[in-house]
């Protein structure tokens, strides 16, 4: 099956009306991958025997004709846990990890029919914005090998991107799906915080980690979400929010609606030419009868050196329990039960994630938490507070996804700090837990640039509906990536 | 700014170990990262509240029934070792590499 011919919806008429069977999918799906994923990389494990199972059940099953998700084929970021499929987080702390449960997330999608394939490459415990930290070795862009995907969720774009698969979940702590649907040239959403079950996806910083979808039609990530989304008593934090259809309730109208468009999106640290793409982005939503204002959230630009803070600090106590005892990899030629502990960490973790469980190690420490924890925190209630009021008279905030289009592979991995100024346009949404979305709005030299869509909390259906608008008006899942370069 | 000291403690906090030649690089570049946190000292935050979670609800009832969930067994399957049913660990005390 050409995945970049078929949405989600047309694949689900072909299965209703049995010109094609779920089985048929699946076995379509691998030749896609064996095919391209060589190029790429952006697999980790393949699930083929249990996949075919699942589809074969399926089929004599029958196709639920009122679940677009039945029978479809789907991939899986490898920090969610996946039953008897080992599930790496791409670190050699958990290469022969193997969970014993679901994650609520891939039990609604079995739930639905849905058949998932197999588990995608990322940054190591999704730290990172390229992919390069994993420890299953580096993704490749499918628009140009040379250069990287983008990250965490750097795996689930370019698989998507690249036709291997219809769609993806991934996860987005400061942007790791939004980030990597702009360099891929894919639509990426992170709902709001609370939308969705966060039970069984490894956690990295619980106050801001959300799984999210990327696909390449707005639709296809609407009927995934419409899937995963719901309350759950395994997650405290999942929200007892109603969820809609959305898919039966997209609504692409842009009449009336206004958009503010925070200046310092379009400002320093951006490159010129994508301020250019967006600006003729949003010129799109003025033909449909939106109004474009500049507005200012001046505490934006904090918005880096905040997340670092805060996102290190919980992920130094979240990753505290990999400690080589229960699970995970155990380091031999030890001489005490404490060198366990250091020897099985020190040697099982990679240097970015070292790094930042150092990093919030020390911001959680006596006589800095006041100085950098509360700071951080303090100045993530402004960037809410300021966010808050921007909606309150708007529907949207609207700007680039990305700063700069995918950067060569090894360009920034040595320089951390450069590294994470890639997230400046991303994290807000994830301070605010606002929905948010990456969609493919033009080319710079090759290259997808991506519009990013944030709409207030809970207004997941208004991301889909502004994104549906905007894929009517330009048709970008017509391009196809060129899978050319050196690598 | 925090020196090399500083940043030997924090790594025994963090429970890791880095050789000599490790640590110059990994250090300097951990000053950097830390040195970016610095510029938010600057920013008045007088009378702001912090936020530590996101969370819509607080405390969360449900009816206490008995739920089948993993076996022994299936909670067991990840150990890197273990004795029967029972998780292996090393002496808590140096052993000189004798356990």
């Amino acid at each position: 099956m050409n995945y970049f011919d078929h949405s989600i919806e047309e694949l689900h008429e072909l299965l209703v009306n049995k010109e094609i069977t779920a089985t048929q999918l699946v076995e379509s799906t691998y030749e896609n991958i064996e095919a391209t994923d060589k190029k790429i990389n952006a697999f980790i494990t393949l699930n083929k025997e249990e996949a075919l199972k699942r589809a074969q059940a399926v089929d004599e099953k029958g196709i639920d004709t009122d679940n677009l998700m039945s029978g479809i084929p789907i991939a899986i970021k490898d920090n969610i846990l996946t039953t008897g499929i080992k599930t790496t987080a791409a670190s050699k702390m958990l290469e022969n990890f193997v969970p014993v449960y679901d994650a609520t997330v891939v039990e609604k999608l079995h739930q639905d029919g849905a058949i998932s394939v197999g588990k995608l490459n990322m940054d190591e415990f999704a730290m990172g914005s390229s992919s390069e930290t994993s420890y299953f070795g580096n993704v490749h862009n499918p628009w140009n090998l040379d250069r990287v995907p983008g990250g965490s969720s750097g795996g689930s774009a370019a698989s998507v991107a690249a036709g291997e698969i219809v769609a993806a979940l991934g996860t987005d702590t400061g942007g790791s799906v939004r980030q990597p649907a702009a360099f891929n040239g894919v639509f990426g959403i992170k709902p709001t915080y609370g939308r969705i079950s966060r039970w069984g996806v490894i956690a990295f910083s619980s106050s801001l980690d959300q799984v999210g979808v990327l696909s390449k039609r707005v639709k296809d990530a609407a009927a995934v979400l419409t899937s995963i989304s719901g309350e759950d008593s395994k997650d405290d934090t999942s929200a007892a929010v109603e969820v809609p259809d959305f898919v039966k309730n997209i609504n692409p109208d842009m009449k009336g609606k206004k958009i503010a468009v925070p200046k310092e999106f379009m400002g320093e640290g951006v490159n010129d030419q994508i301020i250019e793409v967006i600006k003729s982005a949003l010129q799109e939503f003025e033909k449909m009868g939106a109004t474009v204002e500049t507005i200012s959230l001046p505490h934006v630009k904090n918005a880096v050196p905040t997340y670092f803070i805060l996102a290190s600090s919980e992920a130094s106590s979240n990753l505290q329990r990999f400690d080589g005892i229960r699970y995970g990899f155990r380091a031999q030629d030890v001489k005490n039960l404490e060198d366990v502990y250091v020897k099985s960490r020190s040697e099982g973790f990679g240097d970015e994630v070292k790094r930042r469980l150092m990093l919030g190690t020390f911001a959680l420490s006596s006589g800095y938490y006041d100085v950098y924890f509360k700071k951080a925190a303090q100045i993530r209630t402004l960037i809410i507070q300021e966010m808050a009021k921007v909606f309150e008279e708007y529907d949207y905030i609207m700007g680039p996804s990305t700063p700069t289009t995918a950067f060569k592979i090894g360009d920034k991995i040595d320089d951390p700090v450069t590294m994470y100024m890639n997230d400046m346009l991303t994290i807000p949404a994830n301070m605010s837990g606002a929905p948010a979305a990456s969609i493919p709005a033009g080319m710079i030299d090759g290259m997808p640039v991506g519009l990013q869509i944030i709409a207030n909390n809970f207004d997941d259906q208004g991301v889909f509906d502004a994104a549906l608008a905007f894929e009517q008006a330009t048709k970008f899942y017509e391009k196809q990536p060129a899978m050319k370069g050196e690598n | 700014m925090i020196d090399k000291e500083q940043i030997r403690h924090i790594a025994t906090l963090a429970k890791f170990e880095f050789s000599d030649e490790e640590f110059d690089g990994f250090a300097t570049k951990f000053q950097e990262t830390l040195d970016m946190g610095d510029k938010l000292q600057d920013i008045d935050t007088t009378g702001v509240e912090p936020t530590t979670n996101l969370a819509t609800r607080t405390t969360v009832f449900r009816e206490d029934t008995p739920e089948t969930d993993q076996t022994r067994e299936q909670l067991l399957s990840n150990v890197p070792e273990s004795d029967g049913r029972l998780i292996k660990v090393p002496s808590i005390l140096d052993t000189e590499g004798d356990n």
